[in-house]
């Protein structure tokens, strides 16, 4: 088995908490649909935003001197980071340089891809990720499980306990309302307590040299507020040309996450607040790598939304910690594999192909081709399962040969007939594993198609 | 060689041949009454619209809202909706404001099909914190200024110079504990919108 496969195994084992998790995915999922079904254009929107994410990509460097230009006019601070490492020692550095050292934090993949807070807390930083979610696997010593909803994972009784040892909540309450009001209250004081407020980005502007958040608590603003310094993070792909170009990717982006028509908060930032600073860190960490394969550049264009993940089967099934990537789910299999072929080698088959992720992804990225893809060049790299690789070469070699596929199908066919259950479900056959064989049929589909000819 | 050449070099070197712009969406959505349309989503997403017919009503209206008649605190920059009682002239450091019951805030235009109101940031300056850390957030918009889409919301916009605007679609809200929604998560509690006139 896969490592997916092993941690999936170890989920799915809780029947009743998998079909929970199931069910509250697909609920955002059907909400998805109904924001889609409001906007006629849905299917134009989509074109369009891939068009101009393909046509960015293809000049990314130039835009990303434009959007420096431009932001540096500003009075942004632009630095560079090559790897995970670099962004770290950025962010570490303008903190030491003012002697900054409480941090609050809004959601931000490109962080937890770079492990940023627990290089920070090494150094003596105090960091509180203030997305509710995120504060939550935070206090949990967990990483998120979706990019979008990171404590899709966590029960509420189980976030009840959670804020009763530490934020001294009452001892069995569960009560979402409740538990987010006491989390309020706690975050409230770190927002006004913080010396410097970090964020992501969801798009930056080439053409006016700002930066775009989304956020439906207010804590990205918040912190990007209050505190006298914001640094924001961002991946070179966040990239868009111009500010008109929002209207089409803000329109598909809450639509795709969450089903709403519109993040709570969608703050433009050009430039510092008065008497304020404002840091940009442009990083790299592989995404130049992978604009460099032909293959797969087009998993750059991803908005973060999620939606793919709500609808993956086995996601849905599986959690996202099962994928143990960053960012997990269809597109997370899709990213893992270009920073490191060996360890998530087994991710492009954490999937049944069916290609629903490809039919919600705003900006049409054909993901469950990009994992077959995958498979292909991981296959021909020696890094899938030899199981696989040899099922593959045997399916290949029966495939090329009509007459000994003929004869291996019926002797299939009598091997189901004739052995007994303890060999048919030996541990070679993973199809059994869970299900039962179907009934063996009398004729093979040739010879039935044969007959209904004549 | 700087981070900044290497990276810039590197994409260089990755990327595929230019690919031209596409041209902009011919069409779009529209809608037969916008300010309706408005007041149904800015319903979805949370928050209440209010249609008032001058400023006087305005003014009652405003006043008579209960988050407005219970609080001790109330920051105005539409004098002609609430007078406000919390100075804002003068205010350099944004956690003065933290207390800030109601902020009564002008929105530059609102968006039908979503429900957000664009409120720029140039009346706060360095108070912009005020839209965030209030407890309850009451805009003011003209019902002429209700666009039906971003499209048109984001032909309006110029972002010329330093500055920050935000679109704020209803209160501050979550579904991050078992995807059961939350209004007034960091932000707001409620947000009224006053359309007048």
């Amino acid at each position: 088995m896969t490592p997916h496969a092993q941690r999936a195994a170890a989920y799915v084992a809780d029947t009743a908490r998998m079909h929970w998790h199931d069910k509250a995915l697909w609920h955002v999922r059907q909400k998805r649909d109904a924001a889609v079904a409001s906007v006629p254009e849905w299917e134009a929107l989509r074109t369009q935003a891939a068009a101009l994410k393909a046509h960015t990509l293809s000049r990314l460097a130039e835009y990303l001197e434009e959007f420096e230009r431009n932001a540096t006019k500003l009075g942004v601070v632009v630095h560079w980071a090559v790897d995970a490492e670099e962004h770290n020692a950025v962010v570490l550095g303008i903190l030491k340089e003012r002697g900054l050292v409480r941090l609050v934090k809004s959601k931000s993949m490109l962080t937890e891809e770079c492990h940023l807070n627990g290089f920070l807390e090494k150094h003596g930083v105090d960091v509180i990720d203030t997305d509710l979610g995120e504060r939550i696997v935070q206090l949990a010593q967990e990483t998120p499980s979706h990019i979008v909803l990171p404590a899709i994972h966590k029960k509420k009784e189980e976030i009840g306990e959670l804020f009763h040892e530490h934020l001294h909540t009452e001892s069995g309450a569960s009560d979402p309302k409740y538990l987010t009001e006491a989390a309020r209250g706690h975050l409230r004081e770190r927002f006004l307590a913080a010396d410097v407020g970090l964020t992501g980005v969801n798009f930056a502007i080439a053409e006016t040299g700002g930066f775009v958040v989304c956020t439906n608590e207010g804590n990205a603003d918040l912190g990007a507020s209050l505190p006298r310094v914001h640094i924001a993070a961002m991946g070179v792909e966040k990239l868009i040309p111009r500010a008109e170009d929002l209207a089409v990717f803000v329109r598909l982006l809450a639509r795709s996450a969450t089903g709403q028509p519109v993040t709570s908060y969608t703050s433009h930032f050009h430039g510092p607040r008065p008497g304020g600073e404002l840091h940009l860190v442009i990083v790299d960490n592989g995404r130049s790598a992978l604009l460099a394969s032909a293959t797969h550049r087009r998993a750059l264009a991803c908005i973060r939304c999620g939606a793919c993940m709500n609808t993956c089967p086995v996601f849905r099934r599986s959690g996202g910690h099962s994928y143990g990537a960053t960012v997990p789910g269809p597109i997370g299999s899709v990213l893992a594999p270009s920073g490191d072929g060996r360890r998530y080698a087994g991710l492009p088959f954490a999937s049944s192909l069916c290609g629903s992720c490809t039919d919600v992804c705003p900006v049409k990225i054909d993901l469950h081709h990009q994992l077959l893809l995958w498979r292909q060049e991981l296959g021909a790299e020696g890094l899938t399962p030899l199981g696989k690789r040899l099922a593959a070469r045997v399916g290949s070699f029966v495939l090329q040969r009509p007459r000994l596929y003929r004869l291996v199908g019926w002797l299939a066919r009598a091997a189901m007939r004739l052995l007994p259950r303890a060999l048919l479900y030996l541990p070679l056959n993973a199809w059994g594993r869970q299900r039962e064989l179907p009934p063996a049929p009398a004729r093979s589909f040739r010879a039935q198609f044969r007959k209904a000819l004549k | 060689m700087s981070s900044r050449e290497h990276i810039l070099s590197a994409l260089r070197r990755a990327a595929a041949p230019a690919l031209p712009r596409p041209p902009p969406l011919a069409e779009w959505q529209t809608f037969e009454e916008p300010v309706a349309h408005f007041a149904r989503m800015l319903a979805e997403v949370g928050g209440t619209c209010v249609r008032v017919i001058s400023e006087d009503a305005l003014s009652d209206s405003v006043a008579a809202l209960e988050v407005v008649a219970k609080a001790q605190k109330v920051a105005s920059l539409v004098p002609e909706a609430h007078p406000g009682n919390v100075q804002l002239a003068g205010v350099e450091d944004p956690h003065q404001l933290a207390s800030v019951e109601v902020a009564v805030l002008r929105g530059a235009f609102a968006v039908a099909e979503n429900g957000a109101v664009w409120v720029p940031g140039a009346a706060l300056g360095a108070r912009r914190a005020l839209l965030f850390v209030c407890q309850h957030l009451v805009l003011v918009v003209d019902p002429v200024d209700v666009v039906p889409t971003l499209h048109e919301a984001y032909a309006r916009l110029r972002f010329d110079g330093p500055g920050f605007g935000c679109f704020v679609a209803g209160p501050s809200k979550t579904a991050d504990i078992e995807q059961a929604l939350v209004i007034g998560a960091h932000g707001a509690r409620s947000a009224t919108v006053f359309l007048v006139g």
